[in-house]
């Protein structure tokens, strides 16, 4: 199970011929991904890594049935690439590419209203079901079937914190990667409704950061809708310097909140455990299994 | 990227935002014969930096004649002024703004800033003018009003009129605050703002409303799309370390401490500022090499960190995804043949914790090449607690 993407997922990678989507479109193809068709206006008829190319996407969903899209398309483009894949009507569009223009962003998220696709990203790993399918950048060997999910702002901190999982014998369902960009796809708590509805996934571990509210919110909406779900949480910067990412402005908008601190305060007021360094985040994970009385259920010995 | 205030109005001019009449200065007669020019019974003299709370730290100062003009520029070019903004070292003037003083009647504050939550941008205003927002929005939130903008339709006229009404300007001045906030909005959208702000905004004693101090800042990942904002980028406004990182596409921000530390990506960079700092140690920086490192860039990181001698240790952590540890691992020795004379050791103690893809490689790399002074670690907390220790060992 998992959520949002499996084994049968139909996937196309939207600039394929780019040498990074190429390196990725590799590794996610050895990772057993469906990945159908690729797209990149002028170079319809070439074959990359196997795959057809296709000139833009309602071309390629026509011929393929695909149902899902990974964008690696450079910053300038990125918006309207994500914009053609929703107006396709794909399921889940990931996009991969940083640095895109917030207006830019601002205008997908408007064109997004009304519309079913659920984007994931910009300026994130991507996604991936254990032993399934992964659209994006996030290495495949670290991860093992389990049952916990995973949900980061931070692409690296994914990737940390999975491959601390994995150490501890603790498994998982899916990994999914929102990006840490201002304005983006879905966030903590559409994430979180999804697991709750995944009958594999019994408990959730979130990695944040300083910024915004997403954290604080995600706390209100698990102590109000996922009692039966235990949660974990590491937030990176605590040591941040106020003002150096995000202006003052922007932290009265949102009333006030985004330091490290003020997130843990509102975690753990509704009993999650926030680890304390990055180094702990597997440790953490373990105690609030053992707390739920799930650890057996949830640990493997994956070196056996 | 920051721009000075006087940058700000000259882009507020050109889309109509009433702002009061000056020009910039960079010597005290280039001030004088701008006061001269301006013709005015009192002269604003305004130091330029990069840092708000200037008035306050005696940056702003009222003249009544040339020769005060004079004076002030005199007493201001090439003073460090020191604001809650700059830090305890403070900001050095370069630069002065000389503008026509206004007849100030009432002050209001007025901003554009995009709101994660509703993906909107959002003005919001107060009729608390001139103090700083952040204490009106935690002391008295209620006068705050915000506007939520539709970007397919744009800031809409019933909305800015709204606003006006509500921070309470009089009838006559209406239409002029309104029309001010449609004309900032635009500049905003125009520019790839990614804040507008204005505080004070003023109505003056003629019920005229113009924008007294004006603050812009810009989206970085849309600059390829403004070269004339980029042009405007003040390099003495910013820290020598953090201007040549950016130049090799390095995320560099300067902490201040001695351990210095290499990571990439962004959230595992603030952890691993985090995890030094939970060990007692010092972090001399926040450094995040990005997907796109090669051994080029990590060898310029290396450089960087170790020049001016403020880093007595480094702590490398990479995890790679994207990133190659085998990429990592040769920027570190082609740094040693740069930094060393034999291209064998390092002059502070390196402790280097690689994970991910081609970690193997990585290791046998470092392993073979036995670079004095750089230490393999199994894992991240040993490798943090060790690093701190060796600093704290050699003080």
């Amino acid at each position: 199970m998992g959520i949002l993407v499996n084994k049968d997922t139909k996937v196309i990678v939207q600039g394929i011929t780019g040498k990074a989507a190429t390196f990725h479109t590799k590794q996610m193809l050895a990772y057993g991904t469906k990945i159908v068709g690729g797209v990149t206006p002028g170079k319809a008829g070439q074959i990359v890594e196997g795959v057809p190319v296709f000139n833009t996407v309602i071309d390629a969903v026509k011929a393929t049935g695909a149902t899902a899209s990974v964008i690696y398309v450079p910053a300038k483009f990125a918006a309207d690439s994500i914009m053609e894949a929703v107006d396709a009507e794909l399921d889940v569009v990931v996009c991969i590419t940083e640095h895109i223009p917030v207006m830019d962003m601002v205008k997908v998220r408007r064109y997004m209203e009304g519309k079913k696709t659920r984007l994931i990203g910009p300026n994130c790993p991507g996604i991936l079901t254990t032993d399934e399918c992964k659209l994006g950048i996030i290495p495949g060997y670290i991860h093992k079937k389990g049952h916990v999910g995973v949900i980061s702002r931070s692409g690296t901190l994914t990737y940390e914190a999975t491959f601390q999982l994995t150490a501890a014998g603790i498994g998982q369902t899916t990994a999914i990667g929102i990006g840490g960009d201002p304005v983006k796809g879905i966030d903590f708590i559409d994430a979180l409704k999804l697991f709750k509805e995944d009958p594999d996934t019994k408990a959730v571990l979130i990695i944040g950061e300083i910024g915004g509210s997403a954290e604080e919110d995600a706390a209100k909406w698990i102590a109000e809708n996922m009692p039966e779900k235990p949660v974990a949480a590491f937030i990176a910067g605590r040591q941040a310097p106020a003002g150096k990412r995000m202006g003052h402005a922007g932290a009265i908008i949102s009333g006030g909140k985004g330091t490290a601190a003020d997130k843990i305060k509102a975690l753990n007021a509704v009993g999650i455990e926030v680890a304390d360094t990055v180094a702990h985040i597997g440790e953490t994970v373990v105690k609030t299994l053992k707390r739920a009385g799930i650890y057996e259920q949830c640990h493997s010995n994956f070196l056996s | 990227m920051n721009i000075h205030e006087y940058q700000s109005k000259e882009i507020l001019r050109s889309y109509g935002v009433a702002v009061p009449k000056g020009k910039a200065a960079f010597s005290v007669e280039e001030a004088v014969e701008n006061a001269k020019e301006l013709g005015s019974n009192v002269v604003v003299v305004k130091a330029q930096i990069h840092a708000g709370g200037r008035g306050k730290a005696g940056g702003v100062k009222l003249a009544k004649n040339l020769d005060e003009v004079k004076n002030f520029a005199a007493e201001l070019l090439g003073k460090v002024l020191v604001t809650h903004q700059t830090g305890p070292e403070g900001k050095k003037v370069h630069r002065l703004l000389i503008e026509e003083g206004s007849n100030i009647k009432k002050e209001f504050y007025l901003s554009f800033v995009i709101d994660r939550q509703t993906a909107r941008v959002v003005m919001m205003g107060s009729p608390e003018g001139g103090v700083e927002i952040e204490k009106v929005a935690a002391e008295t939130p209620e006068k705050i009003f915000k506007e939520y903008i539709d970007p397919v339709i744009g800031l809409a006229p019933f909305q800015a009129t709204r606003m006006a009404y509500a921070l309470g300007f009089p009838q006559e001045a209406i239409r002029k605050a309104s029309g001010l906030m449609l004309k900032l909005y635009a500049a905003f959208v125009g520019k790839d703002c990614s804040l507008a702000e204005i505080n004070p905004l003023v109505l003056t004693a003629e019920d005229d409303v113009i924008a007294l101090d004006a603050k812009l800042n810009f989206d970085d990942s849309a600059l390829f799309r403004h070269p004339d904002i980029a042009a405007l980028r003040d390099e003495t406004e910013e820290d020598a370390k953090e201007l040549r990182a950016a130049k090799s596409g390095l995320n560099y921000v300067n902490l201040g401490g001695n351990v210095a530390c290499m990571v990439n990506g962004a959230g595992l960079a603030m952890a691993t500022v985090d995890i030094l700092k939970h060990f007692g140690g010092e972090p001399a920086n926040f450094l995040d090499v990005g997907g796109a490192s090669t051994p080029e860039t990590t060898a310029e990181a290396f450089q960087i960190m170790l020049d001016g001698g403020q880093a007595q240790g480094i702590f490398v952590n990479i995890f790679g995804g994207i990133v190659k540890c085998d990429n990592i691992a040769k920027g570190l020795l082609d740094a040693a043949k740069i930094i060393s004379p034999d291209g064998k050791s390092f002059p502070v103690p390196v402790v280097v914790r690689l994970e991910g893809t081609n970690v193997d490689i990585a290791r046998q790399m470092l392993k073979d090449a036995a670079v004095e002074n750089v230490m393999v670690a199994e894992t991240m907390e040993g490798g943090a607690e060790k690093i701190v220790r060796l600093v704290k060992n050699a003080n």
